[in-house]
């Protein structure tokens, strides 16, 4: 085989998909002793490559596919069809070897030990890795003080707030230095403060220790400040793969523009192509395309209406998608 | 931190030679090797925590050897009504109950945890266990781990001591060496019995009463002689989960009974043989488990 040593020289493809299908037979009761049995296409043909180091955001709708790719690339799920290779390894033939070189955050769920204090999982990682003691203790420290752990290590997991479980969780899947971090949506219920503080965190494992980092999240915000790069899936199908800014215009996406009148009036005429999409008493949504400029649309209006308030909202990824999901149907 | 390595003892020094992770040692071997002492750390450091909380910890394992001694309690109260169960004497049931309790506590404490697997299955946390870099068997089985079980094995240990003292065994090499022989392996069928059942919940996740019924049901069947059981029920703990092999064979040999199904005498020493078996066959159910696994949708 050439995988093997050809990804571990630190070459192009550190994952690499080549087809990759999960089908699950789902069984359903539909009465009594009758079932209906139903295959869901979860992947459906899944062609990429990461290269060592990168930082990707891997988006779509629910259901799109994205947990079950993550759970293949760990080893978890064993694929249906198709070929997968995680620094050369096949993961589900060699879950255990490949579990040293990758770490995995799952928001959704801790791999900590739920009814122990933080730093007990922490000190079982040191020996179930076999990670160096100076090492171990560099890591630790290094993860406390950026993810302000200290006060935390002496609680129970159980008794940790989500925000603060975490970062819990993100420190001890790079305790051993993984060469990749699945997160799959890491920055789940955090607060502002929070998110802020994983994502700094993120961007330096990333910088400094070339952690190649594989994204998902429902937060287009995450993607903005991580990722140069960005793959959309959807049924299970790669939808776009490039930049962020790219995306936007794949999908010719659109931002709102929100404006507060005076008083309940008739929807106000916009110059195309922005159109108004809600009324509801004096305030009213204007569609426009995110490529054009906000400040004429408000100067045009502002000149005819008696504008009280307003403010722009971005196009949000998942209407980025269902748009370009929708054009890829009706093509 | 070295109380951990101590604890995972042979196993933690012959694995622990390669100080880089990813290193590991050859296959098979080294998988049993990587699992005993991932058992290690992880019962380690939950006999650490409970420590912690140590007088909980001797209320529970009182209460845990005071529950097993009323089980007992029962069988003396029923010694007051008749004199022979099945044509055993009190002490001869003794001694099956010892030996059944000391074999099924010891397979308890061991991979007792291993019940709960239906209920990871079902919620998907085995994941988790997944993503470890040591045997999803060793982390399920060390999970928990409680020392308290072994209020079940003392006690297990105290009626085997009454039935030994009440008996008038007439002691060979032969009756001496089977004892030690007939616990491990009774252990080792049980430990077996409990993998299968655990592996067994892969498939049907709600099956922990069917788990339980060959676990707890097969010990307490352990503990009154083959005599008081159908010939069908017999033939089935000996040919189809073979529980005959933890106490009523090697027993009958060790006491001078007749042996049930009129087996042959030399299947008294067949005990080990039958354990390794049975946990090859366990740990077969249980890799066909773990493949059929397919985790949840959230
Ligand atoms: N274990 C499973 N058994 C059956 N079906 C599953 C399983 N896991 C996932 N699915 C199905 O596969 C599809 C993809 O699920 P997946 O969890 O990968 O989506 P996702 O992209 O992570 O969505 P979300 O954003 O909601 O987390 C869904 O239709 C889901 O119902
Ligand atoms: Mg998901």
């Amino acid at each position: 085989m050439t995988d093997g040593d050809g990804a571990a020289a630190g070459g192009a493809a550190f994952i690499e998909l080549d087809g990759v299908e999960k089908v699950f037979d789902v069984r359903r009761k539909t009465g009594f002793l009758k079932r209906e049995r139903r295959e869901v296409r979860a992947v459906d043909g899944l062609s990429f490559t990461v290269a060592r180091g990168e930082m990707v955001g891997y988006i779509g709708p629910n259901g799109a596919g994205k947990s079950t790719t993550i759970k293949m690339l760990t080893g978890i799920l064993t694929p249906s069809g198709g070929r997968l290779r995680v620094a050369g390894i096949d993961p589900s033939r060699e879950r255990t070897r490949l579990a040293h070189r990758i770490g995995v955050v799952f928001g959704q769920r801790t791999t900590l030990w739920w009814d122990l204090p933080l730093i007990d999982s922490y000190r079982l990682m040191h020996r179930m890795y076999r990670i160096p003691d100076a090492r171990y203790r560099e890591n630790l420290d290094r993860c406390v003080e950026l993810l302000q752990l200290a006060e935390l290590l002496e609680v129970p997991v159980r008794q940790l707030s989500l925000g603060q479980r975490m970062r819990g969780d993100i420190a001890a899947a790079l305790l051993h230095d993984p060469d990749v971090l699945y997160l799959d949506e890491p920055t789940i219920g955090l607060d502002v403060v929070s998110k802020a503080k994983v994502r700094g965190f993120l961007r330096d494992v990333n910088a400094e220790r070339g952690t190649t980092v594989l994204l998902t999240t429902h937060d287009l915000q995450d993607i903005e400040q991580l990722c140069s790069r960005v793959m959309v899936i959807d049924h299970g199908r790669l939808m776009y793969d490039g930049p962020l800014a790219g995306l936007h215009e794949v999908g010719e996406s659109e931002r709102t523009l929100v404006v507060d009148l005076e008083r309940e009036l008739p929807p106000v005429e916009a110059p195309a192509p922005a159109r108004v999409v809600r009324v509801e008493g004096p305030r009213q949504w204007l569609a426009f395309p995110a490529s054009a400029s906000a400040a004429g649309l408000v100067a045009a209006i502002a000149a005819r209406y008696p504008l009280v308030d307003l403010s722009v909202r971005e196009p949000d990824i998942e209407a980025v998608i269902a748009k370009m999901y929708a054009e890829r149907a009706s093509a | 931190m070295t109380e951990a390595a101590g604890t995972a003892g042979p196993a933690g020094s012959a694995g622990a030679a390669g100080v880089d992770g990813p290193g590991r040692p050859g296959p098979r071997r080294g998988r049993v090797l990587e699992g005993l002492r991932a058992y290690g750390l992880i019962a380690a450091m939950w006999i650490r925590s409970t420590m912690a909380y140590r007088t909980s910890f001797v209320l529970m394992t009182v209460a845990n050897f005071a529950m097993t001694v009323l089980d007992f309690v029962a069988i003396l109260l029923m010694f007051s009504q008749v004199d022979a169960l099945g044509g055993w004497s009190l002490a001869e049931v003794a001694f099956l109950y010892g030996v059944s309790g000391v074999s099924f506590g010891l397979a308890d404490l061991a991979v007792g945890s291993m019940e709960r697997l239906g209920r990871r299955v079902r919620d998907g946390t085995l994941d988790t266990l997944l993503v470890r870099p040591v045997p999803v068997l060793a982390q399920m089985a060390a999970d928990r781990f409680a020392l308290r079980r072994l209020g079940r094995v003392t006690q297990g240990v105290l009626v085997l001591v009454y039935a030994l003292v009440l008996l008038d065994v007439d002691w060979t090499v032969a009756k001496v060496l089977l004892m030690p022989v007939m616990l491990l392996s009774g252990a080792g069928i049980f430990c077996a019995v409990f993998v299968a059942a655990a592996a067994f919940q892969f498939v049907a996740q709600d099956a922990s009463e069917v788990a339980n019924a060959f676990t707890y049901g097969g010990t307490t069947m352990l503990q009154y002689p083959p005599t008081v059981f159908a010939q069908d029920l017999v033939r089935g703990a000996t040919f189809v989960v073979p529980l005959a092999f933890v106490n009523w064979l090697p027993a009958g040999y060790v006491l001078d009974r007749p042996f049930p199904l009129a087996l042959p005498e030399w299947v008294a020493f067949t005990p080990p043989l039958v354990a390794v078996a049975c946990c090859a066959l366990a740990g077969l159910a249980w890799r066909a488990g773990l493949r059929s696994y397919r985790s949840t949708g959230s």
